[in-house]
Formats: C-alpha cells, structure tokens, sequence
C-alpha cells in the first residue's frame, strides 16, 4: 500500500479541472501548469527512488484486494517511464509557451495537454487490462482535442482519419478484453498472467494475444504505422513532440507488458509476429526517413524507427534485451521529445518545412544546429550518447538469440536514421541561403503558415509567446539525452531493476497477490 | 441463447464494417457506432448469459449474476458515447472547413482558404 502512486494521476487531473475554469488567464494557466510540472517531475523521482529500495509498490484502489479491485502497481519499468514521461512533458510544456499562441492557448490547450497526461502516466501505473483501455481512452480523447485544436484545413483533413483507427482499434481491444475474460474469468494483469500459466498458453489463447498485438500496434505505430506520418504532421510542432514522445510509447509499454506479463509462455509463436512487424517497421521507417524531403515526414519516420527497435528488444526474450527496451524506451522518449522541439525550432527559424528552401542556418543559429547535430547523433546511437547503451543491449540481446538478420537490420535502421538526420543537419545549417525567388506560387501559399510562425519574434510581444522558453526546454531535454549516456552506468542500475521484473513476472505477480 | 447474440454481434460487426468502409464521413460514424454496439453485445455474450440474483451480499438466494461485464459494458457505453458526439461535431467543422464529407477525398474547389 502506497498512496504516492495514484498522485501521478490525481495532480494533472486537478490541474486540467482547474484551468478549465480560467481560459483567459494564460499567465495563471502556464504558472499552473509549470509548477504542476516540476511536482510531477518530484513525485516520480520518488516513487522511483521508492521502488528502488523497497521493490515493486502497489496500491489497492479503494481497498478492495486483487484480484477483485483495481490496483495501481509501480515496478521500476512503470516507475522509470512514468519519470521520463513527466521530464519530457515539462519540457513540451515550456515549449508550448514558446510556440503555441494565444488563441490555442485560450480554448483549452493546457487542460487538455494535462488531460492526455493522466492518460499516459495511469496507463503506466494501472496493474488491470481493462483500467489500461479506460486510460488509453482519457489519452485518446484528450490527443483528439490537441489534433483538432486550432481547425486548419490539414488538421481537418487528417484528424477525422486519426479519431477512425483510434476508435477501431478501442473497439478492438474491448472485444479482445470479452475474449480475455471469457476465457480465463479475471482481468487484473497478474492474476491473468498466473491463470494462463496454469492454463498453458495456446489455441484460444494465443488469438487473443496477437489480438492485442494488433490492438496495441495500432496505438504505437508498430508496422501497422499507415496513419501516423498523415496524422502527427497535423497539428502544432508542441502537440507532436507530446504524441512522438508519449503516444507511441504508451502503446510500446502496453505491447512490452502484456508479452512479458501475460502472454509470456508460447514465445515461438508470439515473438515470430513481433519479430516480422519490428523488422518491417524498422525498414520501412528507415525508408520512409531517407526518401523524403520535408523536415515533418523525416522526423515522424524518425519516431516509427524507435517503435521498431524497441519491439526488436522484446522480440529478443533475453535479459539484455529486455533491459535494452527499458533503457532504450527512456532514451527514445526524451529524445523524440527534443527532436519534435528542435525541429519546430528548426521550421519557425527557417520559416519552411522543405530542405530545399532552408540552408546557411548555422550562421544565425549555431546553437540551434549544434544541438541538431548532438542529437542526430545520440539518435543513431554513438557512443558516449544515450541512444548506444539501448542499442548496444538489444542488439546484443537478439544475438545471444541467434537473431543475426534482424540484428543487421536494426544496424541498418540506425544508419539510415543517421543518413536522414544529417541530411536535414547538412542541407538545412550548411550551405547558402536558398534562393527564394524561384519558389512556386503553390509552395508559397502552402507555407504561408510557416512563414506566419517565422516572423514569430516580430509578434510574440501582443500574442504573449515566449520564445526564450523554446531554448531552455530544448537544452534541458539535451542535457538530459547527453546526460544519460555519460551516466549511464548509474542509469544502468535502474534499468536493470526493470529489466529483471520483465524478465521475470513472478516478481509482478508476487508483488500484486502477495502469494 | 448465445447463438442468437453470436449472429447478432456478427451482424452489427458486418454494417459496420461495411459503413466505415465507405467514403462519407457520416456513414463512417455510424459504422464506429454500430461496431461499439456490437462490441458491447459481444461483451455481454462472453461473460456468459444466465440469470441471477443481484450480487449483494446477505441478499438474494446464492447464485448471483457476474456484474463485471455490466461494469465493463457500462463504462465503455459512456465512452463511446463521448466519442461519437466529438466526432459528429468533428466531421460537421471538417465538412464547413473543407467542403466536403469525403473521408479522404481531395478539398472542395471555390472553398474559402483555411484560416
């Protein structure tokens, strides 16, 4: 028992109600909002320093035991993302105060942005498969109101697409749940995971399972990725580091945990689903990243990369895999984060998402093109950076397990993240200015909505945007993506704790049913 | 019994397949719609149909119906329901902003340009 658990949940909760009653006041929503960041910051280092030194914690909602009641469970996974979570929201959260303007800003931009963090962090915590969906659907709703706010034409367009796979894929999981509880009567993770144990896993079973992959893949981009370079090229770049950083891990978490917690016993069947969707995800974001031209789509590609290398890890079933997808989900989560922030920066200084219309930035914005380039770097994963350790562990992992092809295809991906990155770092930062009048009368128009966000400073002062908070959120998100990998041995410590309990779901269960 | 419910969620799943499969917005709502109900009856169905008692305890005669499900179904109702009136009031703005209530057509031509 532990009340600290369900405070990650209950703080943006309470804060998105109460801003909900102060539109207009954008200074009190963002003090708000920036004090309820650092708490959340606070109270996730402490669960995790709890876990740390007491174990797995859990919290019986209402007092009713598991399996009866629902319960919120940290182990050191949840606890360490949840941490991650909070760090990079903050930071998209400064973000937003740089580049989101006024009149989102007035329609509820920070009450849902607070929304779709309950979503997340309870997603994280919940130990029940059905309080999962419950979470999921607070983060979904709350992502659908960031996609729409501000009602473009492209967000028009997209945002009735990106609500119809969701709802699909919501209804999916529900009916996978009503196969779930037909099948083994209980729905508290744990408890499934012991009775399907004693049941053996396969026939009906194993149904369910790639149900739920499907369910889940749906959600974190994982091969089935068709919706997401179209939908997170919609909104606002602050919307899309918060859905490239947190929306697609949440689903990875939901994968990670259901095929370590509760379909963990028919691995040669469950794995060689994994396995082929990590590997084509892998590809064909690979592909996707080194084929196109706009800073936009190459960074969504960018995002699938990541999912892909992740489920390689899980789809390993070694120790070093799974603590790989640990360490490589934290990296993954404050990376995409700073790579949404750096590459808004990126398109409202350059006031163009196409590379053919950027160059010679460097001059003007050396700071800007150097943290660019570090973090091409840390996403490929050189060491001493944060993004090696992860893949070192993976791709160590998949070869303890014989897994040489996919290996080199996870080597490859990172190469082609390297190429797509510094292709944005050379053509955008190097070079001459472009030559601007040759541009098309189409490409003007299609970018006047860039050219209104580049002459940003000119009018940050009458709509109140901070552009100053742009820079700190980015260096503290860089700090951090450096940090990791200097201190990884330190961070190691973590991820091998959360590692051991993927490895092996006696601790959960033990832990929740106190057997 | 469940045979009866089996055909019924099979066709619920069936139109709704079916509408979500076509272009108009509107006939794509209704489809999500129709799924959900499906997925609701199939719920219902897995938990198994019998009768019973209201399960409080001291009352009733001791076989007591499973009042997970209903929770279950419950929950997810409201959900759904939240969910589709957003995406009514959703396609309503897409249609005004582009003109169209193709799903995934091109813009209306002669439009006013997006804000």
């Amino acid at each position: 028992m532990n009340n600290l658990l369900v405070l990650p949940v209950l703080l943006p909760m309470a804060i998105a109600v109460f801003l909900m009653f102060f539109r207009r006041k954008i200074a009190l929503q963002r003090t708000v909002g920036f004090i309820g960041g650092i708490a959340n910051i606070a109270i996730a280092a402490a669960i995790v320093l709890r876990v740390r030194s007491g174990g797995i914690q859990t919290l019986e909602l209402g007092g009713w035991a598991p399996p009866y009641g629902i319960v919120f469970v940290a182990d050191m996974f949840a606890a360490l993302l949840v941490l991650a979570a909070s760090i990079t929201g903050f930071a998209v959260l400064l973000y937003s105060f740089a580049s989101i303007g006024r009149e989102r800003e007035e329609h509820y931009y920070y009450a849902s942005f607070h929304f779709l963090l309950v979503g997340v962090y309870g997603s994280f915590m919940t130990g029940d498969i059905f309080n999962l969906f419950v979470f999921f659907e607070v983060m979904l709703i709350s992502s659908y109101a960031l996609i729409t706010l501000g009602g473009s034409k492209k967000q028009m367009r997209e945002a009735p697409k990106y609500l119809l796979i969701n709802i699909l894929s919501s209804t999916l999981f529900v009916a996978a749940v009503a196969y779930l509880y037909a099948a083994v009567g209980t729905l508290n993770m744990a408890h499934l995971s012991q009775r399907i144990a004693e049941a053996g896993q396969g026939g009906v079973l194993n149904v369910i399972a790639v149900l739920f992959l499907i369910v889940f893949a749906l959600k974190a981009g994982l091969f089935l990725f068709f919706w997401l370079p179209g939908a997170y090229g919609a909104p606002p770049f602050a919307v899309r580091a918060l859905f490239g950083a947190l929306l697609t891990k949440v689903g990875l978490y939901a994968i990670v945990r259901t095929f370590t917690l509760i379909f963990p016993n028919d691995p040669s069947f469950t794995n060689a689903w994994i396995v082929g969707m990590a590997a084509a995800t892998m590809i064909l974001g690979g592909i996707g990243a080194a084929a196109y031209r706009d800073i936009p789509r190459i960074l969504n590609y960018n995002v699938l990369i990541g999912v892909g290398f992740v489920a390689f890890g899980l789809a390993t079933g070694t120790r070093d895999g799974m603590d790989g997808v640990v360490f490589y989900m934290l990296h993954d989560i404050l990376s995409k984060g700073l790579m949404f922030v750096l590459g808004g920066m990126l398109i409202s200084a350059a006031g163009s998402d196409k590379l053919d219309r950027m160059g010679g930035l460097i001059r003007s914005r050396p700071g800007l093109g150097w943290m660019f380039f570090v973090l091409a770097l840390a996403l490929t994963g050189i060491p001493p950076l944060s993004g090696f350790v992860g893949k070192v562990l993976i791709v160590r992992g998949g070869l303890e397990n014989g897994m040489l092809t996919l290996s080199l295809v996870a080597l490859a991906s990172s190469l082609l993240t390297l190429y797509s990155l510094i292709k944005i770092f050379r053509e955008a930062f190097w070079g001459t200015e472009p030559d601007l009048d040759e541009e098309d009368a189409d490409e003007a128009e299609e970018e006047s909505e860039y050219a209104e966000s580049g002459s940003r400073s000119s009018r940050a002062s009458e709509s109140g945007e901070r552009p100053a908070f742009a820079g700190i959120s980015a260096v503290l998100l860089m700090l951090l993506v450096v940090g990791m990998g200097l201190a990884a041995n330190g961070v190691y410590g973590f991820a091998g704790q959360a590692g051991a309990t993927l490895d092996n779901p006696g601790l959960y269960i033990e832990a929740v049913l106190k057997e | 019994m469940e045979w009866i419910m089996a055909i019924a969620v099979g066709t619920l799943f069936m139109i709704g397949i079916y509408l979500i499969l076509t272009k108009s917005l509107l006939r794509v709502i209704l489809g999500t719609s129709l799924l959900t109900h499906g997925v609701h009856l199939l719920l219902l169905t897995m938990a198994g149909l019998k009768r019973g008692d209201a399960p409080v305890l001291g009352g009733g005669s001791g076989a007591y119906a499973d009042p997970l499900p209903q929770a279950l179904i419950l929950t997810s109702i409201v959900i759904s329901f939240g969910v589709t009136a957003l995406y009514f009031v959703l396609a309503y703005r897409a249609y005004q902003t582009r003109g169209t209530d193709e799903i995934d057509g091109s813009d209306a031509e002669g439009k006013e340009a997006d804000s």
